[in-house]
């Protein structure tokens, strides 16, 4: 919790992205988590990642339920749409503002609790049905608000700040949205920025369920020896498969990588994901392969990080219900009530 | 990168800009944060210790402060035109508001049982008076000499009164004479022979820089009644034996002495005053905000102009003739003025004042005393200690390396002092103390710091004026009014504190990267270790001035390096404030440099 205000000034040499926006115009209030909390490096990667992206801030919308996790769409794109809905229910929210007007960005930001305990269902069916959106799990693996009790994502056999032992079985995100049919998943570090911010990129041009499991200390609650979810313990068990530069066909980038680390996957919209492996045979474009994996490393005890699946070819639930290109709030009375002329026409038909 | 040493004291100190580059090393923000919180005595008793002159500084330093302030370098909208924190006009707005019989209170305790060394000062000027304040309290008895009658030296002699009122000189001149200095005033010291004769354990010279440049060009001699050598003529008109000017006044020369000397013609008759300078205006010696002044009296400054003869009818000056010239770089990148070819200028005047520069003159010393000079004329001094080739005879002020300016004076007076203190206690004078350094947390709880951190963009306020009609009608009445005190409180929180330092502990730090993500100058970088040239371009936001240092602490469990760039950090504590560990911390360094006392010889 912090009471001053960023001043605003800022470095001379900052500089305005296309739009002549800097990146500090797309930070939000002061956060009032927790200092140190992870969440807060996480909005950091989201404003870096909007500004790097050139995107509008009026263009996008963040939706969020409740929790420490979703209070944090006050402190990034503060110009942006938001909705803080009901605990557990933000990907309804989401779902249906996405049908009615599929012409903005959804960001979706939720955590551990509101995700994976109270609007576990909710989450699994917005995935399954494929809306277009990034969804945001921001994962400490423990309820911080009400002071450190286990959460569903907590590892059995990791233990809490009093020394309590989690006897229960951990429900694995990134496993859940594999199998649900999420189109992009990925896993990350709010401790790894250079990771963090090309997902994020890359997850808000994916043009269907893209799904980002944040692993997210909490400084109060669970950052010490026994979590499997602090800062020590993540540093030492992150197994990345690997790192990647979006890159936009605007804006080429002209790194050169050794042969056969570079994987380039290109997606619906242009934008090239350029993977540089660390696990020579992982393949992103396997599900099965990819849910085989998790399963292998999380028996050995590591956390499998970096884009794990990515289906570049994925089509939104727009699409599946064939919906009219033309953002359903946009139409307007003619259309929507086109009079009795025409309901006699429609009736018919049907006789 | 070699870790960074914060205890060696000058770490900290260049994170102070402003004191950093103050010859006497004034403690600036603590100072100014008194001023905020209106405690005008003890503000003006920190610049009272450190530079002897606070209201007189107040008025006419040269601020090489101000141009150093780290505000002029952060605000965004100031990157053309800084505007640093108006540390001068702040100065004085603690010697305006203190309380006098407060500060009376708190003058030094003068032994009655003296030391039984005796030290001859040479010159009332602000380097003598400098070495008597900080000797009389140690129990010297010492004599000042000076041909004037009254103490002050150039402060007294030179500047108008327009801008620095005679009551500021003989307040604080008067704090050190009341000590019991002995005074020989209007006895001009004709031989140093004489006066080390005389049994002194130690020479002080402050005699200044005190003959003024003439210019030799074709009609000089002829029209010789109506031209006059600026410094001289400053003092003449100081001391009331000149009160009257010609309506059309020519001022040569580009210093602070031309601006004073055009400001004083245009109150003493002069209607058409104009500057004419060799070089461009931004070349010009005068401080930028002289040069302000006397603009917005109505006095034009002719640049590229290079005098060539004075004209003068039946021996009267009628006018002066120039060539004009532009300046071009040379093969070398050097700059000269070349002529342009056009036809010469002719402008008419009644009087020209020379001010095109001050020479040392030391006919008094006579060369056998064992004082050596060097080619250029001045002593052979040691550049730390002022100390002569005669280990008895020291020197200071404009009298060690020429012209300069009062801070220096005073910073030369209290070296000196030490120096004297040192030989007269039997020391090493080349032994020199290091200043007191003093970190002290400003925690004063959870979200509490004991300094004002609501860093905002705010432009300098401007100091009030008088208006010109009643400012020009009088040489005496003061131009400027000075701040008041709410003036002076919004101009204080302008400060950004520099001198509340951010610590940083890496034995407490887990790596979270909520600092970094905080820092409104991305200042903070955690990175793999590397070479400094290669580290100042990969950080969070490049640091590309290589005068300021990047603080640099190891010992992180990841094996990289925590980097802060010093440059731009706003002192805001935001940093400290979002720590959850406590790794970084704001502590205030209070740096005082040691001066003459049992301080200079135990620390």
């Amino acid at each position: 919790m912090t009471f001053l205000a960023k001043p605003k000034l800022h470095h001379p040499a900052l500089k305005p992205n296309e739009l002549g926006y800097t990146r500090r115009d797309y930070e939000g209030s002061i956060s009032t988590l927790c200092a140190g909390c992870g969440h807060d490096s996480i909005s950091a990667a989201i404003i870096q990642a909007v500004y790097q992206m050139n995107l509008p801030p009026h263009r996008i919308a963040k939706l969020s339920g409740i929790g420490c996790s979703s209070k944090t769409p006050t402190y990034f794109l503060g110009n942006s749409h938001g909705f803080n809905s009901v605990h557990g229910r933000m990907p309804s929210v989401l779902t249906g503002a996405n049908l009615a007007n599929r012409d903005l960005i959804y960001l979706g930001v939720s955590g551990d609790g509101d995700s994976a305990s109270i609007g576990l269902g909710q989450f699994a069916h917005a995935i399954r049905r494929g809306v277009n959106m990034t969804y945001i799990v921001e994962n400490n693996g423990v309820y911080g608000l009400t002071k450190g009790q286990f959460s569903a994502t907590a590892d059995r056999g990791s233990k809490s700040k009093k020394g309590a032992i989690n006897a229960d079985e951990s429900i694995d995100m990134v496993a859940l949205a594999l199998q649900l049919g999420a189109t992009f998943v990925a896993r990350s570090f709010s401790g790894d920025k250079t990771q963090l911010v090309p997902l994020i990129e890359a997850a808000l041009n994916h043009q269907g369920a893209a799904f980002i499991d944040v692993i997210s200390p909490c400084v109060a609650f669970n950052n010490h020896t026994g979590s499997t979810k602090a800062f020590d313990y993540v540093r030492e068990h992150n197994e990345a498969v690997n790192y990647m530069d979006v890159i936009t066909p605007r804006a080429p980038i002209t790194v050169e990588y050794a042969q056969g680390a570079v994987e380039d996957v290109t997606q619906h919209d242009g934008t090239k994901l350029r993977l540089r492996k660390l696990a020579a045979t992982y393949d992103v474009h396997d599900r099965n392969g990819a849910m085989a994996y998790l399963q292998t490393r999380k028996a050995a005890g590591e956390i499998v990080t970096g884009l794990l699946f990515v289906d570049p070819e994925a089509e939104d639930l727009h699409v599946s219900l064939n919906t009219a290109k033309t953002p359903l709030k946009d139409f307007n009375d003619p259309h929507l009530c086109p009079g009795s002329q025409a309901l006699d026409k429609l009736n018919a038909s049907l006789r | 990168m070699q870790t960074t040493d914060i205890t060696n004291p000058e770490y900290f100190h260049k994170v102070v800009d402003c004191q950093w580059a103050c010859p006497a090393h004034t403690p600036v923000p603590e100072y100014i944060r008194l001023i905020a919180a209106g405690r005008y005595s003890d503000a003006y008793m920190i610049n009272w210790k450190s530079n002897v002159f606070p209201g007189v500084l107040g008025r006419t330093c040269d601020r090489p402060c101000e141009p150093a302030c780290r505000r002029g370098r952060v605000e965004e909208e100031n990157q053309a035109k800084p505007e640093p924190v108006a540390i001068c006009r702040l100065k004085r707005v603690a010697a305006d508001y203190k309380d006098k019989d407060d500060i009376n209170g708190r003058m030094p305790a003068i032994p009655t049982q003296k030391n039984g060394k005796r030290v001859a000062l040479v010159g009332a000027g602000p380097a003598a008076l400098t070495v008597a304040r900080d000797l009389m309290p140690l129990g010297y008895s010492v004599t000042i000499y000076d041909g004037e009658s009254r103490a002050g030296g150039f402060i007294r002699s030179q500047i108008p009164k327009f801008r620095l009122p005679e009551s500021v000189i003989d307040e604080e001149t008067g704090y050190i004479l009341d000590m019991g200095v002995e005074t020989r005033f209007g006895q001009r010291v004709d031989s140093l022979k004489a006066l080390l004769a005389d049994d002194y354990d130690a020479v002080f010279i402050g005699c200044g820089a005190p003959r003024g440049r003439d210019l030799d060009v074709p009609g000089r001699q002829e029209a010789a009644a109506n031209i006059h050598i600026g410094i001289d003529w400053l003092a003449s008109v100081s001391f009331g034996h000149i009160t009257h000017v010609g309506k059309r006044v020519i001022v040569l020369g580009g210093g602070n002495t031309a601006m004073d000397c055009c400001r004083s013609s245009r109150r003493l008759g002069g209607e058409e005053v104009k500057v004419v300078v060799r070089s461009g205006f931004d070349e010009m010696k005068a401080s930028p905000w002289e040069k302000e002044d006397a603009i917005h009296e109505g006095i034009p400054i002719l640049n590229y102009h290079v005098p060539k003869a004075f004209v003068h009818e039946n021996g009267k000056l009628v006018g002066m003739t120039f060539d004009k010239v532009k300046p071009e770089l040379d093969g070398h990148g050097r700059r000269s003025l070349v002529p342009t070819g056009e036809p010469e200028v002719f402008i008419p005047c009644d009087d020209v004042l020379v001010a095109i520069g001050q020479e040392n003159s030391f006919p008094w010393i006579e060369r056998d005393v064992g004082v050596e000079f060097g080619k250029d004329g001045l002593p052979v001094l040691n550049a730390a200690t002022f100390q002569s080739t005669n280990k008895k005879v020291f020197f200071g002020g404009d009298a060690a390396f020429g012209p300069k300016n009062i801070i220096w004076a005073v910073a030369h007076g209290h070296d000196a002092a030490i120096s004297i203190h040192k030989m007269l206690s039997g020391e090493d004078v080349t032994d020199r103390p290091p200043p007191l350094v003093n970190l002290i947390s400003q925690k004063m709880g959870i979200h509490e710091w004991s300094y004002d951190n609501q860093i905002e963009n705010d432009k300098r306020y401007r100091v009030p004026l008088r208006g010109l009609d009643t400012a020009l009608a009088d040489i005496k009445v003061e131009v400027e009014l000075g701040f008041d005190q709410k003036l002076g409180f919004q101009e204080a929180q302008r400060c950004l504190n520099c001198d509340v330092q951010t610590v940083f502990e890496s034995r407490l730090c887990i790596e979270c990267d909520a600092c970094v993500d905080i820092c409104p100058m991305d200042c903070i970088t955690f990175t793999p270790d590397g070479e400094e040239a290669d580290i100042r371009t990969r950080l969070s936001a490049p640091a590309m001035n290589l005068g300021q240092a990047l603080y640099v602490a190891d010992g992180l469990k990841t094996g990289r390096a925590m980097i802060k760039d010093e440059d731009v950090c706003l002192h805001c504590g935001l940093c400290a404030e979002r720590c959850p560990t406590g790794a970084w911390d704001m502590q205030k360094s209070y740096i005082e440099m040691s001066h003459a006392g049992s301080a200079c010889r135990s620390r």
